[in-house]
């Protein structure tokens, strides 16, 4: 049953205080999905997440968690799901495992079956070692995988996180995208939210969310071939001069300096050869000139700009 | 680099906490009109050092100059030498753009002189000339993230030191950000930013990798990517999860990327090893692609190998 559908919301919208963070949303996620919500700061992510966790009633719409209406069974919602919150509520004054214990029983995790299921979820998260540690002297990745077993402790079908990696350093935030694909292969749904575009990469399904709307729900190798979008890669020393140079030209979108490398965005890819003769009468000349995969966050301000 | 005038220059920088080497033996330069990025996970020294660079902590030992400053005999003076962004704006949030502004001017002591000229700099920059007025809570994320870039600078600082300046912001706004930055660097002002994000990474001339204390590599975001010893193989295949059991058995260090696996591997190394290796557990590749590695890819590979 690959493509059931365990997450839905039907046109959703809600404001706070005349301000709309989420607009006539819809999605739907199906089982064992890795979906992510990609967007900045402020483009509805959470509201988007605690809607769906049955937290936060929409303003208009609907939304289902397997069978479940988020209006009228939140209870029962609260039951398959696992939901992490930007900032998991673990106790600062307990042990890991402690705090392990506690959401255990807070879940009604049945005693026989407890002791094992803490057990082997430290050592899925990594914390074995550290289960007498107390959560406040944990760093930043250790806290995050903490809160991840402690939402997992009753074995829920659906995950929802909203940004997890947001804040952790590099090494944690690989580590957590591999603990999320062992949750996949397991059978989990998962719905995650970040403002990494480069972490869209990792999903099997994204919603570049802006403004409180999807732009686009797509998976993330078809996006970049949906939108036709020329990325000319100028590698050259000055590229401040390369920019000066071409940046202003009709056709040219997009001109963005990465250290020795100018990413230009064409309106049609045949502005290449404009673009090499312009250089070459202002005597510049570039190490090498190329056209690139353009990245997730091309994608996403090509779609917010239009 | 037609400026080669060097305005951070550092020998065996060394901060010791107690028992603790947070800092060790840091050597380095960075050149006039460089974006310089420090990377690196946390507790790898990447603060410390910026704040050994500002003149807010004395280096153990070790020596060097910031912006014609000794580092360990006028670190009173550095402070007026350097701009400070972090990424929380240190704005203050009821007051209005020009109120900010003056405040900060203040702080900075910017002599009365020139003080109108620095003050329509900023909102010229910000994009907030005809919002002089607003209650800076109201603006945008973007203007408020360049006025609070206008406040840090407003002395006219020969270093700019940013903190994930640019993190969770709009694409859109981030990429004018950076634009703004650029120009900066183009004008002589040398910036330098810690980060998490090979995002912001990328915008650098050139970029340190800190672990441990030391400096573990260090170069333009190009030159990493391309003398980094692996390259990273994007696998599609049918049963993706057996897949990445079967790359683990072998300490391979495969990811889940959507519908496909990346698999780091040693530059040059044959993927009919890859597709017959998966192929002996039944499990069937379709495409096998050489893919450039991210600036994520070598750090992580990296500082996994030094552990």
């Amino acid at each position: 049953m690959e493509d059931e559908i365990v997450l839905r919301a039907c046109r959703i919208s809600r404001s706070f205080e005349g301000i709309t963070a989420v607009q006539d949303l819809s999605i739907e996620v199906r089982k064992g999905e890795l979906f992510g919500i990609v967007g900045p700061d402020g483009a509805g992510k959470t509201t988007t997440i605690r809607i769906l966790s049955g937290i936060l009633t929409p303003s208009s719409g609907e939304a289902f968690v397997g069978p479940f209406s988020v209006l009228k069974e939140p209870e029962r919602i609260k039951e398959i799901i696992g939901y992490m919150p930007q900032r998991f509520g673990l106790y600062e004054d307990l042990s890991v495992l402690e705090n392990m214990e506690f959401y255990a029983e807070l879940y009604g995790v049945p005693r026989q079956t407890k002791k094992e299921r803490v057990e082997s979820l430290l050592e899925f998260a990594g914390l074995s070692a550290f289960k007498r540690r107390l959560a406040r002297d944990l760093s930043g990745g250790m806290k995050q995988k903490l809160g991840l077993a402690c939402c997992l402790i009753h074995r829920p079908k659906v995950l929802l996180l909203d940004e997890p990696t947001c804040g952790v350093d590099p090494l944690s935030r690989a580590e957590l995208w591999r603990r999320l694909a062992d949750l996949l292969k397991e059978g989990v749904t998962i719905l995650v939210s970040t403002p990494y575009i480069d972490e869209a990469e990792r999903c099997t399904r994204v919603g570049l969310m802006h403004k409180g709307r999807f732009l686009l729900v797509e998976e993330p190798e078809k996006m970049k071939a949906i939108i036709d979008l020329p990325v000319l890669e100028v590698v050259c020393e000055d590229g401040r001069r390369v920019v000066q140079e071409v940046g202003w030209m009709e056709g040219i979108w997009e001109a963005t300096v990465y250290g020795d490398r100018v990413h230009l965005t064409l309106a049609s890819s045949e502005l290449r050869e404009v673009v090499a003769s312009r250089l070459d009468r202002a005597g510049i000349r570039p190490n090498a000139m190329r056209f690139v995969r353009p990245s997730l966050e091309d994608v996403f301000i090509s779609l917010a700009r239009s | 680099m037609r400026e080669q005038e060097t305005v951070v220059e550092v020998r065996g920088l060394t901060k010791v906490f107690g028992d603790f080497v947070a800092v060790s033996r840091v050597d380095l330069t960075i050149r006039r009109g460089e974006i310089f990025g420090f990377l690196g996970p946390n507790g790898a020294g990447k603060s410390t050092t910026i704040k050994m660079l500002c003149g807010i902590l004395p280096p153990s030992s070790g020596e060097g100059m910031v912006a014609g400053c000794d580092l360990l005999k006028e670190r009173v003076e550095i402070k007026r030498q350097i701009g400070y962004m972090s990424q929380r704006f240190s704005l203050y949030e009821e007051l209005s753009v020009e109120e900010n502004i003056d405040f900060f001017m203040g702080v900075y002591n910017v002599p009365r002189a020139r003080k109108r000229e620095r003050k329509e700099w900023v909102l010229e920059m910000a994009g907030l000339k005809e919002r002089r007025k607003a209650v800076t809570k109201m603006l945008p994320q973007g203007h408020r993230q360049r006025l609070a870039l206008g406040c840090a600078i407003v002395h006219e600082p020969s270093v700019v030191f940013l903190d994930e300046p640019t993190s969770g912001v709009d694409p859109v706004m981030r990429r004018r950000f950076w634009g703004i930055i650029n120009e900066l660097s183009n004008e002589g002002k040398t910036i330098i930013v810690t980060t998490h994000y090979l995002d912001e990474a990328e915008y650098c001339n050139r970029l340190a990798l800190m672990h441990e204390g030391k400096i573990a590599a260090l170069g333009t975001p190009s030159e990493l990517k391309h003398g980094h010893k692996e390259e990273v193989l994007e696998i599609e295949l049918d049963r993706i999860f057996e897949g990445l059991s079967v790359l683990a058995s072998r300490a391979l260090a495969a990811s889940l990327f959507g519908r496909t696996l990346h698999v780091p591997v040693k530059r040059g190394t044959p993927t009919s090893e890859i597709i017959e290796l998966l192929r002996g557990y039944g499990v069937e590749v379709r495409r096998v692609e050489s893919i450039p590695p991210s600036l994520e890819d070598v750090f992580v590979s990296l500082i996994e190998k030094r552990r």
